[in-house]
């Protein structure tokens, strides 16, 4: 899409580089309107959370996220001055290259730590006991119980004392009866 | 590749430039400026990742909805936003090369600023001397990392306006200190939308 309208763009006549500065762009009534949106789109929120019209708080919270959502948009059109044509598509790229890795870094945080919280629930002491027997038997060295120790120490704090013993104990016997 | 499409002659297709076509100086410093400010972006998506990640760990610690006080965030909110309105009038000064008004304009934007830096610090100050310090919990840790890397960042822009206005007083609205102030309106708007993800997902989230 960019790229199409930067070709189309060289043919009329060289837009390439008449703006070094990007001036132009800015009019008064632009800055006017994104003020009074972003005005808005900001007291809204405010009076959301603090008047509390909507009694649920996930609609609540939804319907804030959406209009801090709304607002960055106006931010980039009218502040920024972004649009599609703008460097020849470049700078409308490189916004949407960030926006996805933004996604990726923090829905994918949220999502791997929130299971990781939920999957490392303390364990009983027969369970505790059980993965400490098959972390002993599938050792090799005992460089490995270093490496093994977070794994099962994350869980409980108070079992990783125990835990460090009993890996090097299997992990002994594990070299010996090798050799 | 229009070489190509275009050529019905016989013409041998170009398919590179070997020589470096003219680029006028700055040219392509506003593109630049703002791949800076996408990795800028990537920061404060780190931060709001971890902040985001420890938002529940209270270790038994001061909980949101106790610490926040929305009327002082309001106020905040309201100073950088006006900020960007007062930046928006100096970038306009500056397209009808009116130099007293660019530089009023920037002087009423960096106190904004520096008044938004300052409620920043009062906020702290109260949070800290309630026991609320940034090594009472995981939360406490997360928020104070995010709100203040956005603060120093914020600082970081006044200090460049300084700079700027003795800049423009010395040598006048001449083309490189335009495309400098052109930089820090997008740096400066830039902040303003990071501040948007603050105070909606740090603090009027959190108190809901």
């Amino acid at each position: 899409m960019s790229i199409g309208s930067h070709t189309s763009d060289a043919h009329h006549g060289d837009h390439g580089g008449h703006h070094p500065s990007g001036e132009s762009h800015s009019t008064m009534s632009g800055y006017l309107t994104g003020f009074g949106l972003s005005v808005v789109l900001t007291v809204i929120p405010f009076w959301l959370v603090w008047a509390r019209p909507i009694e649920d708080g996930v609609v609540t919270s939804l319907l804030v996220i959406l209009l801090a959502v709304a607002q960055i948009i106006v931010h980039m059109i009218y502040f920024l001055h972004m649009d599609a044509k703008s460097e020849g598509g470049w700078t409308i790229m490189a916004l949407i290259f960030t926006v996805v890795l933004v996604v990726i870094t923090i829905s994918g945080s949220l999502w791997v730590m929130y299971h990781l919280n939920s999957n490392m629930m303390p364990m009983d002491n027969s369970m505790q006991m059980d993965g400490l027997e098959m972390k002993g038997m599938s050792m090799d060295g005992a460089s490995d119980a270093g490496k093994n120790a977070p794994e099962a120490g994350a869980s409980t704090e108070s079992g990783h004392g125990d835990h460090g013993g009993m890996t090097m104990g299997g992990s002994q016997n594990g070299s010996g009866s090798g050799q | 590749m229009e070489n190509v499409i275009d050529g019905g002659e016989a013409k041998s297709p170009v398919f590179f430039e070997l020589d470096e076509h003219e680029h006028e100086p700055g040219g392509s410093t506003m593109l630049g400026f703002w791949i800076y400010l996408m990795s800028d972006c990537l920061i404060f998506a780190v931060l709001f990742a971890t902040y985001g990640v420890l938002a529940t760990n209270y270790a038994a610690g001061p909980r949101p909805e106790e610490i926040f006080e929305l009327p002082l965030l309001a106020v905040n909110t309201a100073m950088l936003l006006f900020s960007s309105i007062t930046y928006g009038f100096s970038m306009i000064a500056m397209q009808n090369r009116n130099k007293q008004a660019v530089l009023l304009w920037l002087v009423v934007t960096a106190i904004f600023g520096v008044l938004f830096v300052g409620i920043e610090l009062y906020e702290f100050a109260g949070l800290i001397h309630e026991g609320a310090s940034p090594q009472r919990s995981g939360f406490l840790s997360g928020f104070f990392t995010l709100v203040a890397t956005h603060g120093l960042h914020v600082s970081f822009g006044i200090l460049w306006m300084v700079v700027l206005m003795v800049q423009v007083a010395k040598l006048g609205l001449i083309e490189p200190n335009r495309r400098r102030l052109m930089c820090l309106s997008m740096f400066w708007h830039f902040l303003d939308v990071v501040w948007i993800g603050v105070f909606t997902f740090v603090y009027l989230i959190r108190v809901i």
